[in-house]
């Protein structure tokens, strides 16, 4: 594994650990489909979220959370509804988060999580 | 999360509104939304202010921030924003000391690297804030001597970013830089010209001292080389200094009409002189979205000098007539209007005709009489009908030239008879224009004897109704040069052949 990839792989553990420490049930990561893939689905109080993880090392070519397109979200919102079918989920809401991570793949540096990032 | 807000200025013609500007620093991914009715150039702010911001050393907050341009339904336009832009910013992500920010008037536009470029038309700005109640407004250090014309605002002028926030009170490093100037342009070296230059032709420097003295409107008509346009040059020259009134509106204008920096008030009146190609909006102003004052207006308070008017476009010369009249112009866009002071000493200068030899001694006119006919009816109508003094100028001699006895007008003379004689009318009528039904009836009205060629004059129908106002006007300037108290009917006499010089 490339050394990007595996500290993706390490801020989408740390965000699942982040969403359970707050009360989230996480239902799902690194679901794929043909379409791409789901980093993390959480559920609580009967709102299911799709999260985008985005983890970088430095603040020097931005915050991580800028790195996150609005093409991508469209994408998220097509899975999230993908994903419901084949696991025959009926939310009763559902909602797109980001998590953005910065951090060298041992110490967190800061963590933000977004919450209902598109309308 | 927070709200940050701050003020600038948003120019249509010479007014200018103030402009609340607030930032909501809000929860959302990384991004500027900018609303409140920005052009294309106002909307690259964001990316002018992203890039200053994080090159000052604040970095732009990791969040969905909404910038709002309030009054939302005035357009707004230019880059003259982003300096408030930037400081509500961070004035709502608590960079910056809020109330400090929310105080002040800004105006400025930013360079990629932090620094404050100097912007068009600070003068009108700075007074349209200091007239809205404003007490401190910072300007872009390019700026400082024209902003600090403006008596009755503390200006602060800063270099950067940086030294914005820092004179607000931030806790912020100043890097040390080299403020933008504005493009220094170089007054272009006027030779020297006296009204003494102008030999033989005696008639038309009097007739150009009553332009002067009075206001009027002037045309000259004459050969090529018979001097014209030294004639028309010299006119302005021998206008009074402006009043400080006048003095700031024509400097708002320059300042509008081109980036430089103003150093100082305009004291004389302006001489513009556009060539006979220009098109009605570089005349009476316009432009899509930024409208810019036109000759018309860059020529206020002075001297709009039309050589080889009957050349122009007549859609041109039309367009002149309603500024003529009101001594502003209007200028209206789909969604808002302009207004910019047109208050103009219109002169023109022509050829007799096509070839230029009509009525000339010695040539020949080469043009058929339908040439002749159509090449001045260009000028007539409404617009000739405005203009006060029609004065022939023809050729000068060898006699003229090599004459030394007579004693030549100079323009220091000129200026002070016109002053003085100025100085009479305003005594006499106050600042405003009289209104011609006075001059007739009111107790200005003139004795018979004294008007009876004139009487006469319209009664064959020589003078319209229009003419009778005028060479009364015409009259009472001439009197005024002349220190008397009174028209006589000399005085008319000469009134009369000012306005008919010249056989349309």
């Amino acid at each position: 594994m490339a050394r990007k990839d595996e500290l993706g792989r390490w801020g989408e553990t740390v965000a699942g650990e982040y969403l359970m420490a707050n009360g989230y049930e996480v239902l799902d990561h690194g679901w794929r489909c043909r379409q791409g893939e789901i980093d993390l689905v959480a559920r609580s109080a009967g709102t299911v979220a799709f999260v985008e993880v985005k983890t970088r090392r430095t603040l020097r070519f931005g915050h991580p959370l800028e790195a996150i397109t609005p093409a991508k979200f469209t994408r998220l919102r097509v899975l999230a509804g993908e994903w419901c079918r084949i696991h025959r989920v009926h939310a009763g809401a559902i909602r797109i988060d980001a998590i953005g991570i910065i951090g060298d793949g041992q110490v967190v540096g800061n963590l933000e999580h977004r919450v209902g990032v598109i309308e | 999360m927070s709200v940050g807000r701050t003020q600038s200025i948003a120019l249509s013609g010479l007014s200018g509104h103030l402009v609340d500007i607030e930032a909501d620093i809000a929860s959302g991914l990384p991004a500027l939304v900018l609303i409140g009715l920005p052009d294309a150039s106002l909307g690259e702010s964001k990316d002018r202010v992203r890039s200053a911001v994080t090159n000052s050393g604040c970095g732009m907050p990791p969040t969905r921030v909404t910038v709002n341009l309030s009054p939302a339904s005035l357009p707004k336009q230019g880059s003259g924003f982003d300096l408030a832009i930037a400081l509500a910013i961070l004035a709502g992500t608590k960079d910056v000391p809020a109330e400090s920010v929310a105080s002040c008037v800004h105006i400025g536009e930013l360079a990629l690297d932090g620094r404050v470029r100097p912007v068009a038309g600070i003068l009108p700005a700075v007074v349209a804030a200091r007239d809205a109640g404003a007490t401190r407004v910072m300007v872009p250090a390019g700026n400082r001597t024209e902003a600090e014309l403006v008596p009755g605002i503390v200006v602060v002028a800063v270099a950067s970013l940086a030294h914005a926030l820092r004179e607000h009170g931030a806790d912020i490093t100043v890097p040390e830089i080299i403020a933008i100037e504005s493009p220094h342009h170089s007054e272009p070296r006027r030779p020297s010209r006296d009204l003494s230059d102008i030999v033989g032709q005696p008639d038309v420097v009097d007739a150009l001292v009553t332009a002067a003295a009075g206001r009027h409107h002037m045309l000259l008509l004459g050969p090529p080389g018979a001097g014209k346009t030294m004639l028309a040059e010299r006119l302005v020259d021998i206008l009074p200094d402006l009043g400080p009134g006048e003095s700031l509106e024509v400097t708002s204008i320059a300042s509008l009409a081109r980036i430089s920096e103003t150093r100082r008030l305009v004291t004389r009146p302006p001489f513009i002189a556009p060539h006979h190609t220009a098109t009605a909006a570089a005349i009476v102003g316009g432009g899509s979205g930024l409208v810019r004052p036109g000759a018309v207006s860059r020529a206020s308070r002075g001297v709009l000098f039309l050589d080889e008017a009957p050349e122009f476009a007549s859609t041109v010369l039309d367009s002149l007539r309603q500024p003529l009249e009101s001594g502003d112009i209007e200028i209206h866009r789909a969604n808002f209007s302009a207004r910019f002071p047109a208050n103009v000493q219109l002169v023109l200068a022509a050829n007799p005709c096509p070839c230029g030899n009509a009525g000339v001694a010695d040539s020949t006119c080469v043009c058929t009489p339908d040439r002749r006919r159509r090449y001045l009816a260009r000028l007539s109508g409404p617009i000739l009908d405005r203009i006060d003094i029609q004065v022939p100028v023809s050729r000068v001699s060898r006699a003229h030239l090599f004459d030394d006895n007579t004693p030549r007008m100079t323009t220091k003379r000129a200026r002070a008879k016109v002053v003085a004689a100025r100085a009479m009318a305003i005594e006499r009528w106050g600042h405003h224009r009289i209104d011609a039904t006075e001059l007739r009836s009111g107790k200005f009205r003139l004795a018979p004897n004294v008007v009876r060629t004139l009487d006469a004059a319209l009664d064959r129908g020589a003078v319209t109704m229009r003419g009778y106002d005028r060479v009364l006007r015409i009259a009472w300037t001439l009197s005024d040069c002349d220190g008397s108290t009174m028209p006589s009917a000399d005085h008319i006499g000469r009134a009369l052949y000012l306005r008919q010089g010249v056989p349309a």
